[in-house]
This record gives C-alpha cells, structure tokens and sequence, in this order.
C-alpha cells in the first residue's frame, strides 16, 4: 500500500514544481519571481524527503537541512538586493 | 522588560536550552557523551557570541510562553485549513485588504515574534511596522508603532484588530514584561 | 500495520497541502494575495511530510528518529521572515495590489 501513496505523493508534488515552474516563467514582476523560487525549494526538500522514504535510507536528510538553510538565506539576500541595490551595507 | 540574565556564566538561558536540544537532534542520539558535548556546547558558544549582540529582553514567565506556543500551533492548523478552502474556492469572492494595526510592544524582538505568528496565522501577513527607523530623528521614540498586515478575505476590520491585540499581543507583553 | 496507515494519512495530507500552496500561487490575481498560500499552506504541507518520515523511519531503522523535527522548526521560523522579506521588496516596487482592495491609503511611502 505505502508504494502506491509514495506514487500519488510523488506526482502531487511533481505537479506542484510545475505549476511553480509556470509563475517563475510568467512572472510578471521580480518579487513574483522570487515567490516561486522559493516555494520551488520548499517543494524540492518534500521531494527529497520522499525520495529518501521511498528507498529506505535516512541518508538524504542532511542534503534536505542544506537546501532548507541556503535557500533561505539566498530568498532574504535577493530581496534585500531589490529592496537596497546592496546586499552588505 | 529584563535585559541581564541573573547567572554571569549563563547569559541567554533560552538559547543555550535551544543550543542542547539541537546538536542532541542533529546527532539523533542521547548517549552520554553527546550529552557532555551538548553541554559544553550550550554553555560555551552563549559566553563567546554574547558580547557580539545587541542584548534581547528575556522570557520572563516561561509557563506562559509555552502555553501561547500551544494556542499558537493551534492556530496554524486551523488557519490553514481555512487559507486552503480559501484558496480553493472562488478567487471573486475574496475581499483583500491592507489593515493598520495599533501596537503597543515596544522592542524589536517581541514585535518580530508578533509579526511572525501574525504571517502564520489566519488569512494575514504582516507587511511593515510603522514608522520606520530611518524616518525618525537620532535617539527619537515614537508615539504609536502600527503593524501593516494584508489580509485575504477580510469581513469585520475592527474584529481582526481586537482578536490580534487579546490573542497574539497581550500574552507577549506579559511574557516580556514591556 | 497501523504506522503504515499512518505514515500514508500524513504523507496525503501533507502532499496535498503542497499542492495547494501551489495552486495559489497560480490562481491568485495580484502579488499580494499569492504570497498566502506559499507562506502557510506549503509550510504545513511540509510538516506534514516530516511527521511522516519521522514515524517512517522510527519503524523501519532501529531506534527513535527525531531529527527530521529540525526541519519542521527550521521551516517553521524562517516562512514568515521571508515572506516580510518579499511584501516588502513587493511594497517598494510599488506593485499593482488587485482593484477593490481595500485600505490601499495605509500604506506608507518610504
């Protein structure tokens, strides 16, 4: 049974990275842009995470914790870069 | 509002407390020797970066903080469960609107903490705290803070306000004392 | 056989929830009202799912896992500071916010 939730779960959040895909193509404005990398990350961490679940190993946790932190850090920097032109002052 | 902790070796108890917690996580174990280490780490790491930081008001009743934390984890499900209908219900429907929120917290950290439960909480997102620092003269205090926040759909402005104040903000400021 | 359950039950939750953060970010009009849905709905999406792969693997590997909590927390603290990151660089492009939005006059220009 767990193989067939792993199945549906897989292509729920497939389709997510394609509809995030789609707003990061069309835009319109930066901020948008930005919205949808972000949410893009989030959805490759479940992604992985699910990866993992589905071969059985824990091994990809830490590559999952790593995205998590750079992709924060990278959303707060470009914004601050349109909100500044600067991102150390 | 308390800035100084009451032990000199043990400036940021919370922290140093979030500081154990997480490297034990991280490790996924409890053997004793992480347990030293987690130690050492807690109260070595607060000693050495504490010089470097503006110091922050302290919990001051810790029983209340974890209580708002459940009321807030609460709030999260059920908020989400309605942003989600929301969401997929019909985009004509939806009354966005930019809302002004009075706020009488006085430092930067418990108005962080509000503004995020704000941002995780039912249909808003707090956008700005007004005025903001660069317009105010050296050394100025202002009079009246506000809390911009958008809100997705919203029905009765001064309901919103008066839920925020009782249920988010007056906890903090007995938490904080401030 | 009951973690099994479980683990499915949170997994579909979770997974949904994803899903329809991202179907707000489609469907909204303006900028404004798409930042809700990545900012709540995926975040509990992905509690969700850690939840999920916490009992997993608790089952499968011996002994407790509890460390997929760091992410859940992680997550948790960082989704609202990004998300006032992004409406405000949104407020300083001076974006378009949908017609009949309300209180647009509370806005202050900086």
């Amino acid at each position: 049974m767990l193989e067939t939730v792993f199945l549906i779960v897989f292509a729920m959040i497939g389709l997510s990275l394609l509809l995030n895909l789609w707003r990061l193509v069309v835009g319109p404005s930066v901020p948008d842009r930005i919205l949808a990398l972000d949410t893009m990350y989030i959805n490759t961490i479940a992604l992985i995470i699910l990866y993992g679940m589905s071969m059985g190993t824990g091994l990809y946790f830490e590559a999952a914790l790593l995205i998590a932190m750079l992709g924060f850090v990278s959303t707060v920097a470009v914004c601050k870069y349109l909100l500044r032109g600067d991102i150390i002052e | 509002m308390r800035l100084e902790s009451r032990f000199r070796w043990l400036p940021t108890p919370f922290r140093s407390a979030l500081l154990f917690v997480v490297w034990l996580l991280l490790n996924n174990s409890v053997s004793a020797g992480h347990i030293v280490l987690a130690v050492i780490f807690a109260i070595l790491i607060p000693l050495v970066s504490f010089p470097f930081r503006e110091p922050q008001p302290l919990i001051i009743k810790p029983g209340l903080a974890l209580k708002q934390l459940i009321i807030v984890m609460y709030d999260i499900i059920t908020a989400n469960m309605q942003v989600a209908l929301l969401i997929l219900g019909p985009v004509k429907k939806l009354r966005p609107a930019f809302v002004k929120v009075p706020i009488e917290l006085s430092h930067a950290m418990p108005i962080t903490i509000l503004a995020s439960t704000v941002s995780l909480t039912p249909g808003t997102v707090s956008a700005e705290v007004y005025p903001i620092p660069e317009s105010l003269a050296e050394g100025e205090q202002p009079t009246q803070r506000y809390l911009l926040i958008h809100v997705l759909d919203l029905d009765d402005e001064q309901a919103l306000i008066d839920t925020i104040k009782q249920r988010y903000e007056a906890p903090l400021k007995e938490i904080f004392q401030c | 056989m009951i973690s099994e359950w479980i683990v499915s039950i949170l997994l579909l939750i979770g997974g949904a929830f994803i899903l329809i953060g991202s179907i707000g970010l489609i469907k909204m009009p303006d900028f404004f009202m798409r930042l809700h849905g990545p900012t709540k709905a995926t975040t509990l999406g992905m509690a969700g799912m850690l939840i999920a792969a916490m009992v997993f693997f608790s089952n499968t590997q011996d002994g407790v896992s509890v460390k997929e909590l760091l992410i859940s927390i992680f997550l948790l603290i960082t989704a609202p500071i990004s998300g006032y990151m992004l409406i405000k660089s949104a407020i300083h492009h001076k974006l378009k916010a949908k017609d009949g939005t309300k209180g647009l006059d509370n806005i202050e220009d900086d």
